[in-house]
């Protein structure tokens, strides 16, 4: 990569696998799991959280040299909220439905704790575009992980994929269905969520032993 | 009735970590000891019980469309329900900070092993979702917001407290060793889930009929009047934004 630096792209890449801020930092879990029922308001979110994650980190690194130390909380709190409120107009204007479908959730980007950790940990020390590419880098790694959950709760619990039916149809006994597959519906419930993340971690962890705790 | 009935629904069957995944960060990093767990489950219960009302107020009298009539006639028409997060947000900020310093007064101990957690509530989706789930829920009145904020604190204190003693126990357990810590707490937390899901016909007595609830024909009328209303509003908004990006 010309435009970026070794320790740049490294801020993009660290957290998607070995850094990553749901399976390794535990932060921003509640909705990875809550909206991952379905791929489109994985997706969805994933991008929210790019955006408010992305814009803020610049507004708070730029900012970072005239906010009293007593009362960052507060003044990150209300960039983020801003934001959000931002997201959540866009949504009800151009897709009302899903805005309907992620309900409260897209509110709960501001509780997002990736985001307020972020904040502290990388914005408030570092430059604008370095603080960007963290916000990105973060928001991508968040993203990966709630697309690969969203694909399987969707793919075995309804079939579907985006509302396309892929594995056939189970009601004229199409494609898989044909051979006697079933949609595991259990796959849709909330429990699910939490068994996927936990086998997701499961694999990654034995891929790279030096994320094992003791 | 109704309070008693909000209250055990909002406890087991809405629980705010098995049903809706609320404040699982906290939920995860603190549950390592039992007595961690447990001031931390009673910050958040009296920080619940705190904020639910006081947003249902702001909520009633502000923010809601056609809130602000008690102003006068000529307010009748303002919708600030978009200023929702930031109102909440500002009212629970600043709770957890009259917590924190309570607590630091009266219990240094507890204070220090909360460490960093306790003004973490403040991001503690349990707490935002509370409030949230009080206004998309449209919850009527004063009392009915208490308990529900009381309810849903407990649900939460319950769900850390049980899930820091299995994590005591487990500590013993021949686990596969990538799953340990982290991944098998996720799995725990999941198979709890599912038998909390169980509680699900607590007050329809199983009847799955019962549940799903429009059982008037004022109840249907009321909902296609909601849907209408929806329908505007987002017609409305629409053009709103066409404008003004134009």
């Amino acid at each position: 990569m010309g435009l970026l630096s070794k320790k740049d792209a490294a801020l993009i890449t660290d957290p998607f696998a070995d850094n990553n801020p749901i399976t390794i930092q535990v932060l921003g879990i509640c909705s990875a799991l809550a909206i991952t029922a379905e791929l489109k308001a994985s997706i969805v979110m994933a991008v929210s959280v790019l955006f408010v994650l992305g814009v803020g980190n610049v507004v708070i690194s730029l900012m970072r040299n005239i906010i009293p130390s007593k009362i960052r909380i507060i003044v990150q709190l209300i960039v983020v909220a801003t934001l959000v409120i931002i997201v959540d107009q866009v949504l009800k204007a151009f897709a009302y439905e899903l805005s309907k479908t992620l309900g409260a959730f897209i509110g709960l980007i501001i509780t997002n704790c990736i985001i307020m950790g972020r904040f502290e940990a990388f914005a408030l020390a570092n430059g604008p575009w370095r603080s960007f590419l963290d916000g990105i880098g973060n928001a991508l790694g968040y993203g990966v992980i709630l697309i690969i959950v969203g694909f399987f709760r969707e793919l075995l619990g309804s079939g579907t994929l985006l509302g396309f039916k892929v594995l056939g149809d189970p009601i004229e006994k199409t494609g898989l269905y044909a051979f006697g597959y079933e949609n595991n519906g259990f796959m849709l419930l909330a429990p699910m969520a939490l068994i996927v993340v936990g086998i997701i971690i499961w694999i990654q962890r034995s891929r790279n032993e030096a994320l094992i705790e003791e | 009735m109704e309070h008693i009935e909000l209250f055990f629904k909002s406890i087991f069957i809405d629980n705010m970590v098995f049903a809706t995944f609320l404040g699982m960060c906290s939920y995860l990093a603190v549950s390592k000891k039992v007595s961690t767990a447990v001031g931390l489950g009673a910050a958040v219960i009296f920080v619940l019980a705190v904020t639910v009302p006081l947003n249902w107020l702001l909520d009633q009298y502000i923010l809601k469309e056609g809130a602000l009539v008690w102003l006068g006639p000529e307010y009748a028409e303002y919708d600030l329900s978009f200023l929702s997060f930031i109102l909440f947000i500002a009212t629970i900020a600043t709770m957890v900070q009259l917590v924190e310093i309570i607590v630091e007064k009266f219990s240094p101990s507890l204070y220090n092993s909360l460490g960093i957690f306790l003004p973490l509530i403040a991001v503690n989706c349990a707490i935002l979702g509370g409030s949230l789930f009080m206004q998309s829920r449209e919850i009527a009145t004063l009392g009915l917001a208490t308990t529900y904020g009381i309810g849903s604190g407990i649900g939460w204190f319950l769900a850390i407290l049980a899930i820091a003693a299995i994590r005591e126990k487990i500590r013993y357990s021949s686990i596969p060793a990538p799953l340990r810590g982290l991944g098998i707490t996720f799995i725990v937390t999941g198979l709890m889930a599912i038998g909390f899901m169980s509680f699900g016909g607590m007050l329809t007595g199983g009847d799955e009929e019962a549940k799903e609830t429009p059982k008037t024909e004022a109840v249907q009328v009321n909902k296609d009047q909601v849907k209408a209303k929806e329908e505007m509003k987002k017609k409305e908004l629409a053009n709103n934004t066409k404008e003004i990006l134009k």
